[in-house]
């Protein structure tokens, strides 16, 4: 900057939007910024000359006309009389629906093959190890493909459930206590009943059953008072020095109230039977849902795997002998120690794996799972011929959702990060 | 002082223990088994359930493999052989399907008298990748490695060598623009270096060509696109993908890197953007909405569209590796770059980039594998990928119908021995470039 000062003052100059490192970087802004607007403006230009010709117009009006098709899985009421945006609608949900269950599914497989990869036993972690390669190496789809193949293939119909009054016997038999039945058609799970239901509240977008917000108000109630347990207990030690014992008292906190609620409702689980050729009773999951979810789980679940064992590698041994140089036991050390500094590594690839999996979600259209794409990118864009609209906005709701995601994944980055210097 | 002992520990010994026999020696297999399958109760208890998962698959798939059938005709048939061979009611694979349509597995439809054109591409692919990969190998060899995307597209789809030879020269002319003229001034190179090119291209080729293929029609027989599949196809969008969206991706990552705010802002919403979606819409952009995009009656092949995407999807992914090792480097390099007077670009040419792709090679391999394993995608525009599209026409043949396993174990083989050589290879790269300097 002192050549600068030195320079004699001979005004502005044209030349110096190139050569003077004040200007040159104004320069260049400028004329990226006109190279880019112009091509949006080509592309823009484009895309209206291309509507004008084939006599279409810009507008999202379809999204309020009568859909005029079913949707295998709805979690919210709908029928064909609904129109595109509530088919929409439906879509967006089952896609968040199989991305929660896929990711929580993945994170318990992924954290268990993860540290059973590390355990010092050779033959589990040769096998975990095979695991993972296989998994991480092949493309999702396939793992989908196999799932949907394993259901709809290698499973009997529901009628082989029947028992055969000739034999005594049934062709197929049920699992896991006569609870869960593989068909080819669906599969059977037991659904929760109660009894004392104390009904809905309709709401315009669906209806809130009172049974399942009554629990989650006892679960959230206990959850709180379970923290200020936990945060007295801290108290005492700071004070004292001494812990008071909580694990009991925290187990019946959050266990109790819930059960209790759920048992006054009278809620059970009823099993699904065979009546006449198919199951009731219970719930009928289609077998898209299950391929999709399981083989979105077993996938990611080997990249998580990875992840997990990274993390608690990069914790070097230091940290480990030096809590058992404090005297901490083995327990302690995990939870204290090794633990949250393996978290802070851990949890942004885990939440961009996330990421990944509702992004795999979209493979749906592979088992023909009526996800965002199946209705709005699906049946509504083939029957309404409306595909630049159709696809824009399903790509901004993606784009919404990890763009969501990503937020609270900065925002934990910044909480958990060292504050160095 | 030994009171308080007293109270905050429970137990100290103050005699000497008896003196003990030494342990036996343990050696050999017993003590290997101890220490890794029986250490504990729980350990032994993984190992039992181990060998209980083992087992439950030996006994469940080896018969099916052992019952496998080689040569038939159909599946019908193979079900007769298994039958007669292992008797009623055995099950066993019927790998005749891949004995006889494997060369569809690998090239979809291509013309079987043409085999070796995507062959030679294929080694010819080696031999471009080995001196990027390979340090010890002579700079020489990079000559290839630039000419060879344009020679793999001539001997792929075939057709006049003249448009790829003018393409070439237009590359040629460009770059010796810049050679000559950017020793004077940087922009005016710059400048020359890309409008007289374009203008080569728009212009000149046309006549050029017309002329030189009436003279000298050299050539390969065409192939069009909808001949392609496979493993040729998936090879093919990836490969190219990647080749194409790495200029593009070290663009991006500097421009994300730039202290100009717009330059920055253009960069991470871009970036951002194309991270944000799946790539299953954007292959519906391509699929549907590129031809909106483009001036009207523009139509071209839907590879190309494809490739297109897949290129600025694989940019994103691959400028954010890069500005992984942008950012692994140390500041210093930066600080003495600008120390020794380089400009932005000699600074970026000579010192920031050179160390930062290295740094980011393994990354960028992984990129590509991923990559690869997305472009099976493609089967939900129409084309024929090996996992799903060629399968699927397989089994439209009646002969065929009902054979699942055998594709899915052929198809996922090749891709877990192609996605499991590079992954090692990127293990071995991380460990010969780990270099901590301390």
């Amino acid at each position: 900057m002192t050549s600068a000062t030195d320079a004699p003052d001979r005004g502005f100059r044209l030349s110096q939007l190139i050569y003077d490192t004040r200007y040159r970087s104004l320069t260049i802004q400028i004329f990226v910024f006109c190279i880019v607007m112009a091509g949006a403006a080509w592309l823009v230009d484009n895309t209206i000359q291309n509507l004008n010709q084939l006599g279409k117009d810009f507008n999202f009006s379809f999204l309020s006309n009568r859909a005029g098709y079913d949707i295998g899985q709805q979690l919210i009421p709908y029928t064909n009389d609904n129109t595109h945006a509530r088919a929409m609608l439906v879509g967006l949900i089952n896609t968040l629906w199989v991305s929660i269950l896929g990711c929580a599914a993945a994170t318990v497989l992924g954290v268990i093959i993860g540290v059973l990869r590390l355990s010092k036993n050779w033959l589990v972690g040769r096998l975990m190890t095979a695991y993972v390669e296989m998994f991480r190496n092949i493309p999702v789809l396939l793992w989908i493909l196999v799932c949907i193949a394993l259901l709809t293939e290698a499973t009997p119909g529901p009628n082989a459930y029947k028992i055969n009054p000739a034999t005594g016997e049934a062709g197929a038999s049920m699992i896991l206590f006569d609870s869960v039945a593989f068909t080819n058609r669906y599969t059977a799970i037991p659904a929760v009943q109660f009894e004392r239901s104390l009904g809905a509240i309709d709401t315009a977008l669906m209806p809130i059953s009172l049974n399942f917000l009554a629990l989650a108000l006892a679960l959230i109630g206990s959850i709180w008072v379970n923290r200020r347990l936990v945060a007295g207990a801290n108290r005492v030690q700071e004070a004292t020095g001494v812990r008071p014992v909580t694990w009991w008292k925290s187990l019946l906190i959050l266990f109790v109230p819930v059960l209790a609620v759920f048992v006054a409702l009278g809620g059970h689980l009823v099993a699904p039977t065979l009546k006449g050729f198919n199951f009731t009773g219970g719930t009928n999951v289609s077998n898209a849902f299950v391929a999709l979810w399981a083989g979105l789980t077993l996938y990611t679940a080997a990249f998580i795997a990875e992840i997990v064992r990274a993390g608690i590698l990069a914790i070097s041994k230091g940290q480990t002998e030096a809590a058992f140089a404090l005297g901490l036991r083995p327990n302690r050390t995990m939870r204290l120690v090794i633990l949250p500094q393996a978290l802070r590594v851990i949890v942004p690839p885990l939440i961009s794996q996330y990421l990944n999996l509702t992004k795999n979600s979209s493979l749906a259209i592979a088992v023909g799972y009526m996800d965002l794409r199946g209705t709005l990118g699906g049946i509504t864009l083939n029957q309404t011929g409306r595909e630049l609209e159709a696809i824009l906005l399903m790509m901004l709701i993606y784009l919404a959702i990890s763009l969501t995601i990503s937020g609270l994944m900065n925002v934990f980055n910044s909480r958990v990060k060292l504050k160095e210097r | 002082m030994s009171e308080t002992h007293a109270q905050s520990t429970a137990f100290v010994r103050d005699t000497m223990l008896p003196q003990m026999e030494p342990p036996n020696q343990q050696s050999g297999a017993v003590k290997w088994l101890r220490e890794n399958l029986f250490a504990g109760w729980f350990n032994t208890v993984l190992t039992l359930l181990g060998l209980a998962v083992v087992y439950w698959l030996v006994t469940h798939f080896y018969p099916w493999f052992r019952h496998g059938v080689w040569s038939a005709n159909s599946m019908a048939e193979c079900r007769t052989i298994i039958a007669e061979r292992w008797g009623e009611g055995a099950s066993g694979a019927c790998w005749a399907v891949i004995n006889e349509r494997w060369h569809q597995f690998l090239f979809g439809f291509y013309p079987p008298e043409l085999y070796w054109r995507p062959i030679a591409v294929f080694l010819g692919l080696f031999l471009a990748v080995a001196p990027v990969l390979f340090t010890q190998l002579p700079r020489q060899m990079l000559i290839f490695s630039l000419a060879f995307p344009l020679l793999a597209i001539w001997l792929l789809w075939g057709g006049s060598v003249w448009p790829i030879a003018m393409i070439a020269v237009g590359f040629g002319l460009g770059f010796a623009l810049i050679k000559t003229l950017g020793g004077q001034s940087v922009l005016l190179g710059m400048a020359a270096g890309i409008v007289v090119p374009v203008l080569f291209w728009l212009y000149a080729v046309g006549p050029i060509d017309a002329v030189l293929t009436q003279a000298l029609p050299i050539g390969l027989e065409p192939v069009a696109s909808d001949r392609f599949g496979g493993f040729l196809l998936a090879i093919t969008i990836g490969a190219g993908g990647i080749a194409l969206s790495l200029p593009l991706g070290i663009i991006l990552a500097l421009g994300r890197q730039s202290d100009m705010f717009l330059i920055k802002s253009f960069s991470v919403m871009f970036i951002e953007f194309i991270r944000g979606v799946p790539l299953i819409t954007l292959l519906f952009v391509a699929s549907l909405l590129l031809n909106y995009f483009l001036p009207p009656g523009t139509n071209f092949d839907i590879i190309l569209r494809v490739m297109i995407l897949v290129t600025l999807f694989a940019a994103a992914y691959i400028a954010e590796v890069i500005r992984g090792g942008l950012a692994a480097l140390p500041r210093g390099q930066y600080e003495a770059a600008d120390a020794l007077g380089l400009d932005y670009w000699r600074a970026q040419r000579l010192i920031i980039l050179p160390q930062a792709l290295k740094i980011s090679i393994p990354g960028i391999v992984s990129t590509f594998i991923g990559m690869f394993k997305d472009t099976t995608l493609v089967t939900f525009v129409g084309l024929f990928d090996p996992l799903k599209g060629i399968p699927d026409f397989i089994r439209a043949d009646f002969a065929w119908k009902g054979t699942y396993w055998e594709h899915f174990i052929f198809v996922g083989a090749i891709f877990f021995i192609l996605n499991f050589s590079m992954s090692r290879y990127a293990m071995y790269l991380e460990r010969k470039l780990k270099r901590d300097h301390r």
